[in-house]
């Protein structure tokens, strides 16, 4: 299968990447790690006549925490450098638990972690993780730099709000206000394939008391589901056998399922209340090992 | 060189070409090559070296995966035009003139392949493992091949060649 036609320029500044999307107008595409992009390409689903490659962009391939703790993802930060990083097994379980769970190890090798949060596919797992955590995506274009919420950044299925000649050029983690906890689960059929029922929690902790809650969910609705209301269950007071229970009842709540080929939508609701509590109690098990 | 299907009937010169210069297995070589061709037809047809399988073309098989810098990647999923300025291994950059790799001495010996389909591209995703981890378990080799698909589902007997070629790497 061949993509239409299309020209192709690869910029060696971000500068000269925007300029040239200020160029290719409404039908320019940023090529990064290229792993749903080029298959959308050859299925013609996408067709752009010009694509901007930004993999010779210098200082775009880092994940780094700044001195308060802040995480920073570059655009060509791939997927197999966060799965090996010691920087996010420290101190990121939720995004450490999912990277090694984000398509097949090929695929990692060369896909983005902002390119998949681009993508906006509503199966996406990356999507999930960084609205747990409160994150959000540095967009730069010709009139600067902007921040945009996860939750605002994604308007649609394969939809954000980048505008034509905006570039995503970071994500961006906030710091801990306490203790992190959490993990990413995802039920799939086989490696590689999309998630059956995923769930992303992220706690922050100080003593006892879950200071912060993020909860979210993949594949179980038209679009990745914050589950809010779940996070709010937990957010305020230490965690508990109750409090974990009424948080998985609430995700499933809030999960939007439909039966497919992957599972019936009882099933996938019935997931996310079992991922919801495994997940927690990992986290509620290793708070008591620690006490 | 590659002759491309023309079946938008442009000029030839609205086409957009590009000059790419690139290592395939050790050799230096320079293409002409318009932006939407894949690496894996860049392999196959461009350089004739038909041993880099193409399976599903959807990503999902890793039958064309080849080795860019060192890393396992699906050739199918990346543009000609990107392998400008980088090095590509194929299976056939595996072999020497008379002797055989030890990872194709280990799928022959634990009897790794049936159809054969499947085996340049697992050849390849193990070599990336091996380059970097030259004492693997078993679960690292299951782990490092799990974007390739066996149809055959010899899966068993890929491990033990990836495993024997390990042993016979580190001997």
């Amino acid at each position: 299968m061949y993509p239409s036609r299309f020209r192709y320029e690869a910029p060696r500044s971000l500068a000269e990447a925007i300029g040239l999307l200020q160029d290719g107008g409404d039908y320019a595409k940023v090529l990064a790690g290229g792993q749903s992009l080029v298959p959308l390409m050859k299925l013609r689903f996408a067709s752009p006549e010009l694509v901007v490659d930004i993999n010779n962009v210098p200082g775009l391939d880092y994940h780094r925490a700044d001195p308060d703790g802040t995480l920073r993802i570059g655009a060509l930060c791939r997927h197999v450098d966060l799965e090996r990083s010691d920087l996010l097994k420290t101190t990121q379980p939720t995004m450490a638990s999912a990277a090694p769970l984000i398509a097949d190890p090929i695929v990692r090798n060369r896909g983005t972690l902002v390119g998949s949060l681009c993508h906006a596919d509503p199966q996406g797992d990356w999507a999930s993780v960084v609205l747990a955590l409160g994150g959000s995506v540095v967009a730069r274009g010709p009139r600067g730099v902007r921040s945009i919420p996860l939750a605002d950044f994604v308007t649609g299925p394969f939809q954000n709000v980048l505008d034509e000649d905006e570039i995503a050029v970071e994500a961006v983690i906030p710091a801990a206000q306490g203790t992190r906890s959490g993990g990413y689960l995802k039920l799939e059929r086989r490696v590689g394939d999309f998630a059956t029922v995923g769930v992303a929690v992220a706690l922050e902790t100080s003593g006892e008391t879950v200071t912060r809650a993020g909860i979210a969910l993949t594949g179980v609705g038209g679009s990745t589901i914050g589950a809010t209301e779940a996070a709010a269950a937990l957010t305020g007071r230490p965690l508990t056998g109750d409090s974990i229970a009424r948080a998985a009842d609430l995700a499933a709540q809030a999960a939007r399922p439909r039966t497919d080929h992957r599972g019936s939508a009882e099933y996938k609701r019935h997931m996310v209340r079992t991922f919801v509590v495994r997940l927690l109690d990992r986290t509620d098990a290793a708070a008591e090992r620690a006490a | 060189m590659i002759v491309y299907d023309d079946p938008d009937g442009q000029p030839a010169t609205d086409i957009p070409v590009r000059r790419i210069k690139f290592t395939i297995n050790g050799d230096m070589k320079i293409a002409e090559v318009e932006p939407r061709l894949l690496l894996s037809h860049l392999i196959r047809r461009g350089l004739g070296l038909t041993g880099t399988h193409m399976g599903c073309d959807t990503t999902n098989c890793g039958a064309c995966t080849v080795l860019v810098d060192g890393r396992a990647v699906k050739s199918c999923t990346m543009l000609a035009v990107q392998a400008d300025g980088h090095e590509i291994s194929t299976v056939e950059g595996l072999a020497t003139a008379s002797e055989l790799h030890p990872l194709q001495e280990g799928f022959k010996e634990e009897h790794g392949l049936q159809c054969g389909f499947c085996t340049p591209g697992m050849m390849m995703a193990a070599k990336a493992l091996l380059d970097t981890n030259p004492d693997p378990t078993e679960e690292d080799v299951r782990w490092a091949l799990s974007g390739n698909l066996c149809r055959c589902t010899g899966y068993q007997n890929i491990v033990k060649s990836v495993l024997w070629a390990a042993e016979k790497l580190r001997a």
